[in-house]
């Protein structure tokens, strides 16, 4: 089993939700967050103008079972790029086991 | 009594609800143009300028503005109002007393000491304005006899507040973070949605403001009161348009605040002529007033270095004396562009200066003297965790 985290813009969340969907990808978790790098952005607040690094993305959190690992990462690849900087990353890493709490189940049965 | 008599106190009254309300505007835009750590503070600030404006000008504000005068300059004082009728008259004229101490809250906003700021209160209702209010609305006073214009108080209420809101502003020193290396930053406010509502609720009263000033709604007055609702909501109108401009030009994009503070702009500046100029004039002066109002505020921020975070200063003390001025050209009877002369409006000027002085010297006086007894700000640690925390032990925005 395995954990996918990508950070996406929030622009592309629904067609990335889409594209989980259509290959059976139901269940994950997602929440906003404010990261910092390369890209700044100019605004001008009462005729004072100032840039920011602050970056506003998406982070989904996905636990999928070995055989979905590469169909899931390539539907996140089309789904979220547009191509220019800023689309993102993913990341993967193993996950040792996983539970359902109502049944008690464990491994890739507590993840259908 | 007979009937035009209640329809005029009617009227008194009921635009003294509508300018009581705008009370709510000024915190409304105060607490939305600057952070949340200070929303508390200045829901405080504006709550007891008006309950010390009320009781203040009740004790003796009223008859120092118009009692007897005395050569002129000052009303004959006399303690605790209570000509029963006039109290239609004591009601208008303590709600703008309010307002002129309540333009000088958001100029400090966020670093001033509550006591500080208490105190000030008092003296700018009991003392600064009603004395220089006393020259022009008693009818004896020194500026009414040479023909200044100012009909609703551009200049008697606005610019005071807005150059005792300078002086303050000033004596007490920007936030922290404001000015790094002499370069301004951009400090948000938090909330444009309650800003936005303080506008819309001001632009309601000012109807109050201004078409109250009649003091009259019978007979010929009616037609009167209607034709000043009309040159304010042009002013407004015109202003908010011209700043949105100016500020596409500027920044590239209209920028919200900038066009917010541009519809104040053109209702201040309107107040001291909505009865003597024509709808074109208003329109006309509110397109100054919006385009003046984002280089005003630019220049004070950029140029004095003056930290005012809701453009106090511009918007009531730079578009209060230009609105006053501009009397002299606009006016009907009397302008510049209507064969008037010069004349009208060198008096305009004399009062925009004489009454600006007294707002400086007096605020300065009793600010200096404060800064050296008591204080102004509050120390580095209560400035940075908020003022609401120190200032009143109290969270406005709770999690739970």
């Amino acid at each position: 089993m395995k954990k996918i985290e990508a950070i996406i813009r929030k622009s592309k969340f629904d067609e990335v939700k889409e594209a989980l969907h259509l290959i059976e990808v139901n269940f994950f978790s997602y929440w906003d967050v404010t990261g910092v790098g390369n890209e700044k952005e100019g605004h001008v607040y009462r005729g004072v103008s100032y840039s920011t690094s602050d970056i506003q993305r998406r982070f989904l959190s996905i636990v999928v079972s070995d055989p979905f690992l590469d169909i899931t990462i390539d539907a996140i690849l089309k789904s979220a790029n547009t191509g220019d900087v800023g689309d993102g990353k993913i990341f993967v890493s193993d996950i040792e086991d996983v539970y359902r709490i109502r049944t008690k189940e464990k491994g890739v049965d507590a993840l259908k | 009594m007979d009937v035009n008599a209640v329809l005029d106190l009617m009227w008194i009254v009921i635009c003294g609800i509508l300018v009581f309300f705008m009370q709510s505007g000024f915190t409304l835009v105060e607490v939305g143009f600057t952070r949340s750590k200070n929303a508390g503070n200045i829901i405080m600030k504006n709550l007891m300028d008006l309950c010390i404006g009320s009781l203040g000008f009740w004790i003796v504000g009223y008859s120092i503005m118009y009692g007897d005068s005395i050569n002129a300059f000052v009303g004959n004082p006399s303690l605790f109002f209570s000509d029963v009728e006039n109290m239609h008259n004591l009601f208008f004229q303590t709600v703008f007393a309010a307002t002129a101490a309540t333009i000088v809250s958001g100029a400090i906003a966020g670093r001033t000491k509550f006591t500080t700021y208490l105190i000030f209160s008092v003296v700018i209702t009991v003392v600064i304005y009603p004395i220089s209010g006393h020259w022009v609305w008693q009818g004896d006073g020194w500026l009414t006899g040479l023909g200044f214009i100012d009909f609703a108080g551009s200049t008697v209420v606005h610019s005071v507040g807005g150059w005792a809101a300078l002086i303050a502003a000033m004596l007490i020193g920007p936030r922290l973070g404001k000015y790094t290396n002499g370069k301004s930053n951009a400090i948000q406010g938090h909330n444009l949605v309650l800003g936005a509502l303080g506008i819309f609720i001001l632009w309601l009263g000012w109807f109050g403001f201004n078409a109250g000033s009649e003091l009259a709604i019978s007979g010929d007055s009616a037609n009167a009161v209607a034709g000043i609702v009309i040159t304010t909501n042009l002013s407004a109108a015109a202003a908010a348009v011209a700043a949105m401009f100016v500020s596409w030009g500027l920044y590239g994009k209209p920028d919200i605040s900038m066009t917010l503070n541009g519809a104040l702009a053109g209702l201040v500046a309107i107040t001291a002529g909505c009865a003597a100029v024509s709808p074109m004039g208003a329109a006309i002066i509110g397109v100054v007033a919006g385009i003046v109002i984002v280089f005003s505020i630019e220049f004070v921020d950029k140029k004095l270095k003056v930290d005012d975070p809701v453009g106090a200063i511009s918007v009531h003390g730079v578009c209060g004396a230009l609105g006053t001025l501009l009397v002299g050209v606009f006016a009907v009877d009397g302008g510049l562009l209507y064969g008037g002369g010069f004349a009208q409006l060198g008096v305009q000027a004399i009062g925009v200066l004489a009454i600006g002085a007294w707002a400086v010297v007096t605020s300065f006086v009793v600010l200096y003297t404060l800064k050296k007894t008591i204080g102004l700000r509050v120390s580095k640690e209560e400035e940075v965790d908020g003022l609401d925390i120190h200032e009143h032990k109290a969270n406005v925005y709770n999690k739970y």
